[in-house]
Protein backbone atom coordinates (compact mmCIF):
# COMPACT_ATOMS: atom_id res chain seq x y z
CA UNK A 1 0.00 0.00 0.00
CA UNK A 2 1.42 3.39 -0.50
CA UNK A 3 1.13 5.81 1.86
CA UNK A 4 -0.62 9.23 0.77
CA UNK A 5 2.35 11.49 1.32
CA UNK A 6 4.01 9.74 -1.64
CA UNK A 7 1.05 11.06 -3.66
CA UNK A 8 1.49 14.06 -2.25
CA UNK A 9 4.78 14.54 -3.01
CA UNK A 10 4.62 13.56 -6.24
CA UNK A 11 1.92 16.27 -6.97
CA UNK A 12 4.41 18.80 -5.11
CA UNK A 13 7.11 17.93 -7.48
CA UNK A 14 4.62 18.41 -10.28
CA UNK A 15 2.89 21.73 -8.86
CA UNK A 16 6.43 23.32 -8.72
CA UNK A 17 7.16 21.74 -12.05
CA UNK A 18 4.45 23.65 -13.51
CA UNK A 19 5.34 26.95 -11.66
CA UNK A 20 8.92 27.09 -12.80
CA UNK A 21 7.19 26.85 -16.52
CA UNK A 22 4.97 29.33 -16.27
CA UNK A 23 8.02 31.77 -14.74
CA UNK A 24 11.15 31.07 -17.25
CA UNK A 25 9.16 29.97 -20.78
CA UNK A 26 8.45 32.79 -22.97
CA UNK A 27 5.71 31.25 -25.46
CA UNK A 28 2.51 31.81 -24.41
CA UNK A 29 1.01 28.33 -25.38
CA UNK A 30 4.10 26.59 -23.50
CA UNK A 31 2.55 28.69 -20.60
CA UNK A 32 -0.71 27.39 -20.57
CA UNK A 33 0.82 23.56 -21.07
CA UNK A 34 2.90 24.53 -17.29
CA UNK A 35 -0.54 25.82 -16.06
CA UNK A 36 -1.89 22.50 -17.08
CA UNK A 37 0.70 20.37 -15.53
CA UNK A 38 -0.26 22.77 -12.56
CA UNK A 39 -4.14 21.70 -12.54
CA UNK A 40 -2.94 17.91 -12.93
CA UNK A 41 -0.81 18.34 -9.53
CA UNK A 42 -4.03 19.53 -7.91
CA UNK A 43 -6.47 16.47 -9.53
CA UNK A 44 -3.50 13.71 -7.66
CA UNK A 45 -3.74 15.75 -4.83
CA UNK A 46 -8.06 15.43 -4.72
CA UNK A 47 -8.00 11.85 -5.73
CA UNK A 48 -5.33 10.97 -3.55
CA UNK A 49 -7.20 12.28 -0.30
CA UNK A 50 -10.05 10.83 -2.04
CA UNK A 51 -9.20 7.74 -1.80
CA UNK A 52 -7.38 8.24 1.81
CA UNK A 53 -10.55 9.74 3.38
CA UNK A 54 -13.04 7.10 1.98
CA UNK A 55 -14.87 9.99 0.02
CA UNK A 56 -15.79 10.02 -3.43
CA UNK A 57 -16.05 14.21 -3.33
CA UNK A 58 -12.47 14.46 -3.90
CA UNK A 59 -13.05 12.42 -7.17
CA UNK A 60 -15.91 14.89 -7.96
CA UNK A 61 -14.17 17.75 -7.61
CA UNK A 62 -11.16 16.44 -10.08
CA UNK A 63 -13.74 15.97 -12.88
CA UNK A 64 -14.77 19.59 -12.32
CA UNK A 65 -11.12 20.57 -12.22
CA UNK A 66 -11.13 18.93 -16.10
CA UNK A 67 -14.06 20.64 -16.75
CA UNK A 68 -12.57 24.17 -15.74
CA UNK A 69 -9.26 23.26 -17.53
CA UNK A 70 -11.09 22.43 -20.85
CA UNK A 71 -12.67 26.07 -20.60
CA UNK A 72 -9.56 27.19 -20.01
CA UNK A 73 -8.03 25.40 -22.79
CA UNK A 74 -10.35 26.85 -25.08
CA UNK A 75 -10.80 30.26 -23.87
CA UNK A 76 -6.63 30.74 -23.70
CA UNK A 77 -6.28 29.25 -27.45
CA UNK A 78 -8.68 31.96 -28.67
CA UNK A 79 -7.16 34.82 -26.84
CA UNK A 80 -3.72 33.30 -28.66
CA UNK A 81 -5.07 32.94 -32.02
CA UNK A 82 -6.46 36.76 -32.10
CA UNK A 83 -3.04 37.71 -30.70
CA UNK A 84 -1.19 36.23 -33.54
CA UNK A 85 -3.41 37.92 -36.29
CA UNK A 86 -3.02 40.97 -35.20
CA UNK A 87 1.21 40.50 -35.90
CA UNK A 88 1.98 40.22 -32.10
CA UNK A 89 4.40 37.56 -31.72
CA UNK A 90 3.25 34.80 -29.32
CA UNK A 91 6.09 35.52 -26.19
CA UNK A 92 4.81 36.36 -22.98
CA UNK A 93 7.01 39.24 -22.88
CA UNK A 94 6.82 40.75 -26.37
CA UNK A 95 2.35 41.22 -25.83
CA UNK A 96 2.72 44.35 -23.74
CA UNK A 97 0.23 46.67 -25.10
CA UNK A 98 -2.10 46.79 -22.02
CA UNK A 99 1.01 47.41 -20.04
CA UNK A 100 1.28 50.64 -18.28
CA UNK B 1 3.50 -4.76 -7.15
CA UNK B 2 1.26 -1.65 -6.67
CA UNK B 3 4.32 0.23 -5.07
CA UNK B 4 6.20 -1.21 -8.21
CA UNK B 5 3.55 0.59 -10.63
CA UNK B 6 2.90 4.11 -8.40
CA UNK B 7 6.96 3.81 -8.80
CA UNK B 8 7.03 3.49 -12.50
CA UNK B 9 3.73 6.30 -12.94
CA UNK B 10 5.13 8.64 -10.53
CA UNK B 11 8.85 9.23 -11.87
CA UNK B 12 7.51 8.77 -15.47
CA UNK B 13 4.95 11.70 -14.94
CA UNK B 14 7.97 14.18 -13.33
CA UNK B 15 10.30 13.56 -15.95
CA UNK B 16 7.42 14.22 -18.66
CA UNK B 17 6.39 17.29 -16.45
CA UNK B 18 10.31 18.73 -16.78
CA UNK B 19 10.23 17.80 -20.04
CA UNK B 20 7.08 19.78 -20.90
CA UNK B 21 8.76 22.72 -19.43
CA UNK B 22 12.08 22.59 -20.73
CA UNK B 23 12.05 20.76 -24.17
CA UNK B 24 12.63 23.94 -26.48
CA UNK B 25 10.34 23.06 -29.79
CA UNK B 26 6.37 23.59 -28.95
CA UNK B 27 4.62 20.47 -30.56
CA UNK B 28 7.70 18.47 -28.63
CA UNK B 29 6.58 20.02 -25.55
CA UNK B 30 2.84 18.85 -26.31
CA UNK B 31 3.78 15.15 -26.93
CA UNK B 32 5.64 15.42 -23.70
CA UNK B 33 2.38 16.44 -21.92
CA UNK B 34 0.66 13.76 -23.31
CA UNK B 35 2.82 11.42 -21.75
CA UNK B 36 2.31 13.54 -18.26
CA UNK B 37 -1.44 13.12 -18.95
CA UNK B 38 -1.42 9.01 -19.51
CA UNK B 39 0.54 8.75 -16.52
CA UNK B 40 -1.37 10.68 -14.67
CA UNK B 41 -4.33 8.65 -15.29
CA UNK B 42 -2.25 5.60 -14.66
CA UNK B 43 -1.96 7.15 -11.06
CA UNK B 44 -5.56 7.78 -10.52
CA UNK B 45 -6.22 4.18 -11.69
CA UNK B 46 -4.30 3.03 -8.43
CA UNK B 47 -6.02 5.38 -6.46
CA UNK B 48 -9.15 3.15 -7.24
CA UNK B 49 -10.74 6.50 -9.28
CA UNK B 50 -11.07 4.72 -12.53
CA UNK B 51 -13.88 7.14 -13.77
CA UNK B 52 -11.72 10.26 -13.27
CA UNK B 53 -8.70 8.31 -14.97
CA UNK B 54 -10.57 7.35 -18.55
CA UNK B 55 -12.37 10.94 -18.33
CA UNK B 56 -8.66 12.23 -17.43
CA UNK B 57 -7.63 10.17 -21.16
CA UNK B 58 -10.71 10.87 -23.06
CA UNK B 59 -11.11 14.67 -22.11
CA UNK B 60 -7.07 15.58 -21.61
CA UNK B 61 -5.59 13.85 -23.65
CA UNK B 62 -7.96 13.28 -26.65
CA UNK B 63 -9.47 16.85 -26.51
CA UNK B 64 -7.75 19.79 -24.83
CA UNK B 65 -3.84 18.39 -26.21
CA UNK B 66 -5.63 17.83 -29.17
CA UNK B 67 -6.89 21.97 -29.30
CA UNK B 68 -3.58 22.63 -28.11
CA UNK B 69 -1.63 20.96 -31.30
CA UNK B 70 -3.91 22.31 -33.44
CA UNK B 71 -3.20 25.73 -32.73
CA UNK B 72 0.56 25.26 -32.66
CA UNK B 73 -0.08 23.97 -36.21
CA UNK B 74 -2.14 26.65 -36.87
CA UNK B 75 0.15 29.30 -35.98
CA UNK B 76 3.37 27.44 -37.22
CA UNK B 77 5.74 28.73 -34.87
CA UNK B 78 8.97 29.10 -35.30
CA UNK B 79 11.32 27.95 -32.79
CA UNK B 80 13.41 30.29 -31.32
CA UNK B 81 16.63 30.45 -29.64
CA UNK B 82 16.12 32.03 -26.75
CA UNK B 83 13.32 30.29 -25.17
CA UNK B 84 14.07 31.05 -21.49
CA UNK B 85 13.75 34.00 -19.72
CA UNK B 86 17.27 34.15 -19.09
CA UNK B 87 17.17 36.86 -17.15
CA UNK B 88 14.76 35.43 -14.69
CA UNK B 89 16.16 32.26 -14.60
CA UNK B 90 17.00 32.66 -10.79
CA UNK B 91 13.37 31.63 -10.26
CA UNK B 92 14.26 28.10 -10.79
CA UNK B 93 16.52 28.23 -7.77
CA UNK B 94 13.94 29.86 -5.68
CA UNK B 95 11.81 26.85 -6.85
CA UNK B 96 13.68 24.51 -6.28
CA UNK B 97 14.19 25.63 -2.54
CA UNK B 98 10.20 26.02 -2.53
CA UNK B 99 10.43 22.30 -3.06
CA UNK B 100 12.58 21.01 -0.79
CA UNK B 101 11.07 23.15 1.90
CA UNK B 102 7.59 21.08 0.38
CA UNK B 103 8.71 17.74 0.71
CA UNK B 104 10.27 18.23 3.59
CA UNK B 105 7.20 19.57 5.24
CA UNK B 106 4.26 16.88 3.25
CA UNK B 107 6.68 13.83 4.54
CA UNK B 108 6.88 14.75 8.04
CA UNK B 109 3.11 14.96 7.56
CA UNK B 110 0.56 12.28 8.96
CA UNK B 111 -2.52 13.49 7.06
CA UNK B 112 -5.74 12.07 9.40
CA UNK B 113 -8.88 13.07 9.06
CA UNK B 114 -12.53 11.80 9.15
CA UNK B 115 -13.43 8.88 7.16
CA UNK B 116 -16.22 8.95 4.77
CA UNK B 117 -18.32 6.27 3.81
CA UNK B 118 -17.33 5.55 0.27
CA UNK B 119 -14.73 2.16 1.41
CA UNK B 120 -13.67 0.59 -2.03
CA UNK B 121 -15.50 -2.35 -0.86
CA UNK B 122 -18.59 0.11 -1.19
CA UNK B 123 -17.64 1.71 -4.31
CA UNK B 124 -16.96 -1.49 -5.97
CA UNK B 125 -20.12 -3.07 -4.96
CA UNK B 126 -22.08 -0.72 -7.30
CA UNK B 127 -19.04 0.36 -9.38
CA UNK B 128 -17.24 3.61 -9.73
CA UNK B 129 -19.17 5.57 -12.33
CA UNK B 130 -22.31 4.53 -10.74
CA UNK B 131 -21.31 5.62 -6.99
CA UNK B 132 -19.87 8.94 -8.65
CA UNK B 133 -22.93 10.08 -10.58
CA UNK B 134 -24.74 9.21 -7.37
CA UNK B 135 -23.37 11.70 -5.34
CA UNK B 136 -22.79 14.39 -8.61
CA UNK B 137 -26.15 14.38 -8.97
CA UNK B 138 -27.17 14.24 -5.27
CA UNK B 139 -24.83 16.72 -3.02
CA UNK B 140 -23.16 18.15 -6.17
CA UNK B 141 -26.02 18.99 -8.32
CA UNK B 142 -25.78 22.85 -8.14
CA UNK B 143 -21.81 23.01 -9.04
CA UNK B 144 -22.48 20.48 -12.04
CA UNK B 145 -24.87 23.09 -13.65
CA UNK B 146 -22.50 25.67 -12.31
CA UNK B 147 -20.16 23.92 -14.67
CA UNK B 148 -22.45 23.46 -17.55
CA UNK B 149 -23.04 27.32 -17.55
CA UNK B 150 -19.39 27.77 -17.35
CA UNK B 151 -18.69 25.86 -20.63
CA UNK B 152 -21.14 27.42 -22.27
CA UNK B 153 -19.53 30.73 -21.49
CA UNK B 154 -16.45 29.21 -22.41
CA UNK B 155 -17.85 28.20 -25.99
CA UNK B 156 -19.41 31.71 -27.06
CA UNK B 157 -16.69 33.71 -25.84
CA UNK B 158 -14.29 31.36 -27.83
CA UNK B 159 -16.05 31.43 -30.58
CA UNK B 160 -16.44 35.74 -30.63
CA UNK B 161 -12.72 36.02 -29.83
CA UNK B 162 -11.47 33.18 -32.74
CA UNK B 163 -13.85 34.92 -35.22
CA UNK B 164 -12.43 36.30 -38.37
CA UNK B 165 -13.90 39.80 -38.36
CA UNK B 166 -16.05 40.63 -41.07
CA UNK B 167 -15.61 44.03 -43.64
CA UNK B 168 -18.88 45.17 -41.58
CA UNK B 169 -16.67 45.29 -38.33
CA UNK B 170 -13.48 46.51 -39.60
CA UNK B 171 -15.06 49.51 -41.59
CA UNK B 172 -17.16 50.04 -38.27
CA UNK B 173 -20.40 51.38 -39.81
CA UNK B 174 -23.84 50.51 -38.59
CA UNK B 175 -23.72 47.54 -35.69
Amino acid sequence: MVPVSAYVVVSAILFVTGLAGVLIRRNFIIVMMSVEIMLNAANINLVAFASHLDSLGGQIMALFVIAIAAGEAAVGLAIIIVVFRGKIATNVDQINLLKW
Amino acid sequence: MVQIFFTYFALVSIVAGILTVSLRSPVHCGIALLALLGHVAGLFVLLHAEFVAVVQIIIYAGAILILYLFVLMLLNLKTEERYFHRRHAWYITGVGALTVELLMVLLASRFDGAKGPATVEAVEQIGNSMAIGIVMFSDYLLLFEIVGVFLLGAIVGAIVLAKTPSQADLSGDER
